[in-house]
């Protein structure tokens, strides 16, 4: 038993020793190393399978170790708990240590000032008593202690910068207050995207109401996607605007909202009017709504040969960032055709790439320039069944190429068409290329602690600027009669400083109090010369 | 807003210029060194000689130079000092001239930020020769100066342009200039930390680094000079994160997202905490803590050109 105790109290101590902490902190910046020379999940999910198709031997051994997850490892997780652990084991006892030194007094006055690494003396025209009580009004914001030795030389104790430990403890507490806020928020806070198309269209708004409304949704590990707060967004319209070099200048999407009690108590009219902007996110009901991207919809209108005509547009997805050539699939059911049968023999799909300002390198399309300058498609159109009965989920950006493979989806026509140009099957069905519609990606998120986060890390800034910028520094006098028989009042005076962390700094300030303590009374030449000093800087 | 080209020109003109007048300054201070060498071993050939020639023990010491007149090594030295300020003014102008041509903070691409942070440890490098003995090292510190502003305008050089919106915001103020001036801060005391492993190890052996060590000052004015620098560079990364983290809670979602250029940010931070905790540490103060703080510089260039130019994140603006 008592041996276990031995053993924990030795780890305890090993644990909360200043080399362990330090030892921790280099592993904690060696363990965050992998993060930015791996790919991470995180950042980019495609890059990392690149990465493991590239190393087949050790790209699923660093995955299984969690490698490409860094910050979610618990390795990584291992350090920086044990680190905190550690940081508690320090900073505890220090902080009842600073309780009783703030109660304390000033330690006594050395014996020997003049073996302080600052020192000062001169003999003055004035008894102890009022050397000291001149010392105590010069020394205001010091903590000061007066004491008397034998044949009435008095002593005086100061000291002061009690708040570099003050900060000191600040700073380690709040990076703990830190690491909680930044708990939280991954527990309970979320992150979804969602494309939604900005004309505007009343049944186009998008609601905050679920998981379901999401095209991507991160929850936070005590998120269900239930319960989310409630608010509605519309977006009226959007404007990118670009340089001629092609560098994006402004984003802008005019949107509408309704938040909370509005959203829920259905079919109010009350909207609010927004600017969203890049940098500039729309906070409303503890969610931030961010502009993340935007992209084109082509809009194709079908004529059946049955003379019923059909419009479709679905977001492209922008396939090159710097042109926003895009690419496709807008899908059509045949109007009027209710047997399943029937149905999987003429789905219609029209995909593709979209370019927003056309250029041809021979008859291939490709984009010069982001903006809808000169808007063209080249399409390929397809037939037949397009699976969505299929039971597995349809990306919205492409066709299922299994069902071209099965031969049940047929490539029935190929053509560039520009805005306003249409192409004609051989069943007669003539498809038209009639505009572009945007779409913006929005990003909304929720973190419930950042700014407990926030307070924490200028809390973080405050203590650090204390325990770095303020001097703990100390200050004695001793004042002791000389000459005594012939009773003129004559006395030494002797003033040494010590500055407890740092010596730098502290010279020059010494000078000047040593300077305004020795001015008291008239100082007599005693032994030729003003105050003698010595200073080690 | 349209780029005044006139200004850009005289921008591109005045870095140059700046450029140059370092290359000189840089050529002043290590014939400081090297005039110093020899007029110290001058002195004590002298004393040799004195010493057996006259068979006494009184060394016959070259007169003092008369008041008011400096040493060859010295007047280099302090002429050094002087392009150096030169150098650092039109600098200066190159990135005030870069601001008033693109109407916007001179820190909005790779080639501008390695200049700013360049120009900052400058600055903080002269502000360092005005209060501690270490003008000597002129040489030392402005040479990765020259090589980074060199890499800078030759090979990471962008034509004065706006910044996409992403970089409109006031935080690119607040944010990148805490980030340039601690990065140009921490270069200087990475440049005296290294030098004071040289000179430590040279005080432990004399035979170590014997020539490169007479050119330095003592380890003990080394070491203060890093710490001193480290301990105003240190609260200003920390704001430079925490500034970071603020635009990019309104800029990107979120305001800690390990990003590769906020994971080696943190890294760095945690690198230089631990050099402040390794000079209160018994047997840690000294080299070791040197070490750390010359790796917490390593991390700081490890940032500016690997994140930037071999990953992607986020941090990436106009291909670099």
């Amino acid at each position: 038993m008592a041996g276990v105790l031995a053993f924990l109290r030795n780890t305890w101590r090993g644990l909360t020793a200043m080399r362990t902490a330090l030892v921790l902190l280099f592993l904690l910046a060696l363990a965050a190393l992998p993060g930015v020379l791996l790919p991470q999940y995180s950042l980019n999910s495609a890059k990392v399978a690149e990465y493991k198709a590239q190393h087949d031997v050790v790209g699923p051994w660093l995955d299984k170790l969690g490698f490409f997850n860094v910050f979610a490892a618990p390795w990584f997780a291992a350090v920086y708990l044990m680190l905190f652990v550690s940081l508690i084991g320090c900073i505890a006892p220090r902080t009842v240590e600073f309780a009783q030194q703030l109660r304390a007094e000033p330690s006594l006055t050395p014996r020997r000032l003049t073996r302080m690494p600052h020192h000062a003396r001169a003999e003055v025209d004035a008894d102890p008593d009022s050397v000291i009580a001149h010392a105590r009004q010069r020394l205001r914001g010091w903590r000061v202690a007066v004491r008397e030795e034998a044949d009435g030389v008095r002593t005086l104790s100061a000291e002061r910068g009690f708040l570099r430990e003050a900060g000191n403890l600040v700073f380690h507490f709040s990076m703990m207050l830190l690491l909680v806020g930044l708990a939280v928020g991954k527990l309970y806070g979320y992150e979804g995207q969602v494309i939604v198309r900005a004309d505007g269209t009343e049944n186009r708004q998008w609601c905050n109401s679920g998981l379901f409304a999401y095209d991507s949704f991160r929850p936070g590990l005590r998120v269900d996607g239930t319960e989310l707060a409630p608010f509605c967004v519309r977006v009226e319209n959007f404007q990118a605007k670009y340089l001629h070099t092609g560098q994006a200048d402004s984003f802008h999407a005019d949107i509408s909202y309704q938040d909370g009690s509005a959203a829920t108590g259905g079919g109010s009219d009350e909207w609010q009017k927004y600017g969203l902007e890049v940098n500039s996110p729309l906070r409303v009901n503890g969610n931030r709504v961010y502009l993340l991207g935007h992209g084109y919809a082509p809009r194709f209108v079908v004529t059946f040969p049955d003379g019923q005509q059909r419009t479709g547009s679905v977001q492209w997805k922008p396939m090159d960032n710097a042109t926003l050539l895009s690419e496709g699939a807008t899908k059509f059911d045949r109007p009027g055709v209710t047997d399943p049968e029937q149905r999987r023999k003429t789905q219609l799909a029209i995909t593709g790439l979209f370019a927003p300002t056309a250029g041809y390198d021979g008859t291939v399309l490709t984009s010069v320039f982001p903006m809808p300058n000169r808007p063209a498609v080249a399409v390929d159109v397809y037939l037949g069944d397009l699976g969505a009965d299929s039971g597995t989920p349809q990306s919205i950006f492409s066709i299922d190429r299994s069902m071209v493979d099965a031969g049940r989806l047929v490539k029935v026509a190929r053509k560039n068409l520009e805005l306003g140009q249409e192409l004609t099957l051989e069943d007669g069905t003539r498809i038209r290329f009639d505009g572009v519609e945007n779409w913006v990606s929005l990003q909304v998120s929720h973190d419930p602690a950042q700014e407990w986060v926030l307070v924490a890390a200028v809390l973080v800034l405050v203590g650090l600027g204390g325990s770095l910028l303020i001097k703990r520094r100390r200050l004695w006098v001793r004042a002791s009669p000389s000459g005594g028989a012939d009773g003129t009042g004559r006395t030494v005076v002797e003033v040494g400083g010590l500055a407890r962390t740092d010596q730098a700094g502290y010279g020059e300030e010494f000078t000047r109090l040593a300077d305004g303590l020795l001015a008291v009374g008239r100082p007599r030449a005693a032994v030729g010369g003003g105050p003698e000093r010595r200073d080690v800087p | 807003m349209p780029i005044n080209q006139t200004y850009s020109q005289y921008s591109d003109l005045s870095v140059v210029s700046a450029m140059a007048v370092y290359f000189l300054a840089m050529l002043l201070h290590a014939a400081e060194n090297a005039f110093g060498r020899q007029a110290a071993k001058r002195e004590s050939r002298n004393a040799v000689a004195a010493g057996v020639g006259g068979g006494t023990v009184v060394a016959e010491r070259p007169a003092p130079p008369p008041p008011g007149e400096r040493l060859l090594p010295e007047r280099l030295g302090r002429m050094g000092v002087a392009l150096t300020v030169l150098g650092a003014l039109l600098h200066l102008a190159s990135l005030v001239l870069r601001g008033l041509a693109t109407s916007r903070v001179p820190w909005g691409n790779m080639y501008e930020y390695i200049s700013a942070v360049c120009l900052a440890a400058v600055v903080a490098w002269l502000v360092m020769v005005r209060r501690h003995p270490v003008r000597q090292l002129g040489a030392f510190v402005l040479t990765p100066v020259g090589i980074m502003l060199f890499i800078a305008a030759k090979l990471l050089y962008a034509d004065a342009a706006p910044v996409v919106p992403a970089l409109r915001s006031y935080w690119i103020v607040i944010h990148v200039s805490a980030a340039v001036i601690a990065s140009g801060a921490f270069l200087v005391a990475g440049v005296t930390s290294a030098l004071f492993i040289v000179k430590a190890s040279n005080e432990a052996n004399p035979k170590r680094f014997a020539r490169l060590a007479a050119r330095l000052p003592e380890s003990a004015a080394l070491d203060k000079t890093s710490y001193r620098i480290s301990v105003f560079a240190f609260p200003l990364l920390t704001f430079g994160i925490i500034a970071g983290a603020v635009w990019a809670e309104s800029a990107w979602g979120r305001y800690w997202g390990w990003d590769p250029k906020e994971t080696v940010a943190f890294i760095s931070w945690v690198i230089y905490a631990a050099y402040l905790h390794s000079r209160a540490t018994a047997g840690w103060r000294g080299s070791r803590a040197a070490w750390v703080n010359v790796a917490g510089f390593a991390t700081t260039v490890f940032n500016l050109f690997f994140v930037n130019l071999v990953t992607t994140g986020l941090h990436s603006y106009a291909g670099v």
